[in-house]
């Protein structure tokens, strides 16, 4: 199945929240195999996970 | 004596901290405020079990998160967080993606993340960008990500649905992306 990217931009979010099912799991890594863009924000996502880690544990 | 005095003064200390934090997940001063003081004085009441624990800071902060919390549950029994829903409802980010929901303009890996996180100005930027969010997204991202809960504990302290909740933090990570593309990595 072809997803936007759109549509995998919210499911990169959603896994942080949830386990994806299996079908929503491979059209998204299919997806990211050939999607420049949401491969960087999907790394940007996590990026924003550590930088609210780093705002708790405070600055060092 | 002078021991507790210190620690007293080491716990004041971080008072502002500790309100800038209660703000931007409870977005409203008064409440914070109020969750901050009952950190201090559960602190100051549990100082014997302080004692070699991780830093000040790290502990109070793990207290802070549980008032918050409490907080959040308080004033969403009392009185839900009405109209706001309407507030985000358009700003789908849907000027991103052309008509086939591909991206308008591929987005570039940010440089050197980690090597921002280390640096205070970073954690300002994001402060801000933060505190640019709608207030209940700001309190639902917070909660997920300051406080560490689950989305099911979200749904039910605030009384949504699952999915309405994925869709605010899906629109927190969308747009704080933006603010801080904006405001630090386009530097």
């Amino acid at each position: 199945m072809n997803i936007s990217c759109k549509r995998a931009s919210e499911l990169m979010s959603q896994e942080q929240d949830r386990d994806l099912s299996f079908t929503e799991w491979t059209a998204l890594h299919a997806h990211l195999a050939v999607c420049r863009g949401c491969r960087a924000v999907r790394e940007q996502f996590k990026t924003l996970r550590k930088a609210l880690r780093a705002l708790s544990e405070g600055e060092k | 004596m002078a021991a507790v005095h210190d620690f007293r003064g080491q716990v004041e200390a971080l008072r502002p901290y500790l309100v800038r934090y209660a703000s931007l997940t409870l977005r409203n001063r008064d409440a914070a405020e109020d969750a901050v003081q009952e950190t201090l004085l559960a602190a100051l009441s549990a100082e014997g079990r302080f004692e070699g624990r991780s830093n000040l800071r790290t502990w109070l902060t793990g207290i802070l998160k549980h008032k918050c919390v409490d907080a959040v549950r308080r004033a969403s029994r009392e009185a839900p967080l009405a109209g706001e829903d309407a507030e985000t409802a358009g700003e789908d980010f849907e000027a991103l993606f052309d008509d086939r929901e591909h991206w308008r303009e591929h987005p570039s890996p940010w440089e050197n993340p980690d090597g921002a996180l280390e640096q205070k100005q970073f954690l300002r930027a994001l402060e801000m960008c933060l505190a640019g969010l709608p207030a209940r997204t700001a309190q639902v991202f917070m909660l997920r990500e300051h406080a560490g809960l689950e989305t099911p504990e979200i749904c039910k302290e605030l009384g949504i649905t699952a999915s309405h909740c994925w869709v605010l933090l899906y629109r927190a990570r969308m747009a704080l992306r933006l603010c801080l593309e904006k405001n630090w990595f386009a530097k």
